[in-house]
């Protein structure tokens, strides 16, 4: 009950915060000139989707962190009144996470609503964009929490972490992949690669995106062999269950490091 | 160790190391009900960490802490008992004055808590619809302390607590101080300015390095140490403990 009194006052002072409702704003703007430079096909969901992994996994990984960093004060305020730690960790990330997806939810599906891509999109392709959406939110919000909690007495480290893995598991991945594909070519890899893509969640959802959109020339080296290997539709299950274990075990591990944190 | 007849908080054989620094050496006190003590020590002796595991902002390596006879223990709800004021209050920017009110009173479970005095005393009326990040210090500061009072608790936690406010402010809180010790409430104050402690307190604590130095009555101290002022008393055993 508590968790909803946080969850309640957190949303509203930060809806009133200018930078969540640019972050829709953000989204608005690119899929609406994306839709209209790609048309209503699926060109520009991709481009969308695109977008999305690149920036989601950036933003609320950042912010995640900077959020618990910059609550600090009010946190130990809070926890100097009769409220348990779970109560408040859950309002803490629960008042980050919803007003962060809900800026990704309206600002992307806002243009898709008012062209109609629901309604001429196939299987639900648009519904799978957002959901990506929503979960990739979630799991790096959980990420950037997880860091700052591990490094709460040094924000340059804890908020450096998050742009380093960041930056290895959006850019460099795909790269270190190929580079051992590319030495290690003559060994059967079809199985270290499977695993390394359930290692990077950014991977696993774009895999999940391009295995909907059954685009075999943009699958690259990872998402080639978990089609291969477990096929359209197993393959779909496997990388979204794989994704929310991501999101679990992050968690987890905050809920855990801030139920024993010393403030 | 002075034994007090009636205490309200006890520390008992309490110890908390960060790493390899231990913070709090083997703690063991009693802080007498119904009175304000005073927490003074150097920067970094422990007075914080203190006042934190009563708050149960930090577990200790070893010891216990009791509050009127009750072992602590991981628990939350006896934080009913306590109001507490931040040396350095941050608020969420975007929120109004009185909706912090009425989220705290909600995280507390006491709508029925009364502010109008305080908000009047301190001269609040035409800030209680700004936003907090409109707030000069000194005007949070005060909201620190309607949120530490208002609940009516019976054990007053005081963290620096009229840095950053005007004369007129600070001359206010006082006389609020003084008025919660006649009301019988247990209060706990620290800060650098001994006068102050002079004034508002009758019983004091002393650590150095996380070990307890002196607890007791504050005149006794200042006697033992054969001086007129606090300050020159405590800048005396400073000086004996190396500091």
């Amino acid at each position: 009950m508590k968790t909803v009194t946080i969850l309640k006052y957190q949303w509203k002072d930060l809806l009133r915060g200018k930078w969540i409702i640019g972050y829709g704003l953000i989204y608005l703007l690119l899929s609406d000139a994306l839709i209209r430079f790609g048309g209503t096909g699926p060109k520009a969901l991709l481009s969308i989707a695109n977008v999305m992994l690149l920036f989601i996994p950036l933003v609320s990984m950042i912010y995640g962190a900077l959020y618990l960093y910059q609550s600090r004060e009010f946190v130990e305020l809070l926890l100097a009144q009769p409220l348990d730690r779970k109560s408040l960790f859950w309002g803490l990330f629960g008042g980050v996470t919803v007003p962060l997806t809900f800026s990704f939810l309206i600002g992307t599906g806002l243009p898709l609503a008012y062209n109609g891509m629901f309604l001429v999109s196939e299987n639900g392709s648009t519904i799978i964009i957002l959901t990506i959406g929503l979960i990739l939110t979630v799991l790096f919000a959980s990420l950037g929490f997880m860091l700052a909690l591990k490094f709460f007495d040094d924000k340059i480290k804890g908020l450096g972490f998050a742009l380093v893995s960041w930056l290895l598991l959006a850019v460099l991945y795909d790269g270190i992949v190929m580079m051992i594909v590319y030495l290690l070519g003559n060994y059967p890899l079809e199985k270290p690669v499977l695993a390394l893509s359930i290692l990077n969640p950014i991977d696993l959802a774009r895999i999940l995106v391009l295995l909907k959109f059954d685009i075999s020339a943009l699958m690259g080296y990872t998402g080639a062999v978990f089609n291969q290997f477990f096929g359209s539709s197993i393959g779909i299950l496997v990388s979204v269950g794989c994704l929310l274990l991501w999101i679990f075990i992050p968690l987890w591990r905050s809920a855990k490091l801030f139920s024993k944190k010393d403030f | 160790m002075q034994k007090l007849e009636v205490s309200m908080i006890k520390f008992d054989k309490l110890t908390k190391q960060f790493g390899s620094q231990v913070v709090l050496n083997n703690l063991s006190l009693e802080i007498p009900m119904g009175k304000a003590t005073g927490i003074v020590g150097p920067n970094g002796s422990g007075k914080t960490t203190m006042i934190k595991h009563l708050l149960g902002l930090v577990k200790p390596n070893s010891g216990s802490i009791f509050i009127n006879e009750k072992k602590l223990n991981g628990h939350w709800d006896y934080r009913k008992e306590i109001g507490y004021m931040p040396q350095m209050a941050h608020y969420p920017e975007n929120m109004e004055v009185i909706e912090l009110i009425n989220f705290i009173k909600a995280i507390r479970e006491d709508e029925e808590a009364e502010e109008q005095e305080l908000v009047n005393f301190f001269n609040l009326r035409s800030d209680l619809h700004k936003r907090l990040r409109n707030l000069s210090g000194g005007t949070r500061q005060k909201v620190g302390a309607v949120l530490a009072i208002m609940f009516d608790p019976s054990i007053l936690i005081l963290d620096e607590p009229t840095a950053g406010l005007d004369p007129q402010a600070s001359h206010k809180l006082k006389k609020v101080i003084r008025r919660e010790k006649k009301k019988g409430k247990t209060i706990l104050l620290t800060t650098h300015i001994m006068s102050e402690i002079e004034e508002l307190a009758d019983h004091l604590i002393f650590i150095v390095e996380g070990n307890l130095r002196y607890s007791g009555p504050m005149n006794d101290f200042i006697e033992n140490q054969q001086e007129q002022r606090l300050e020159g008393a405590v800048a005396k055993m400073m000086e004996e403990v190396g500091q």
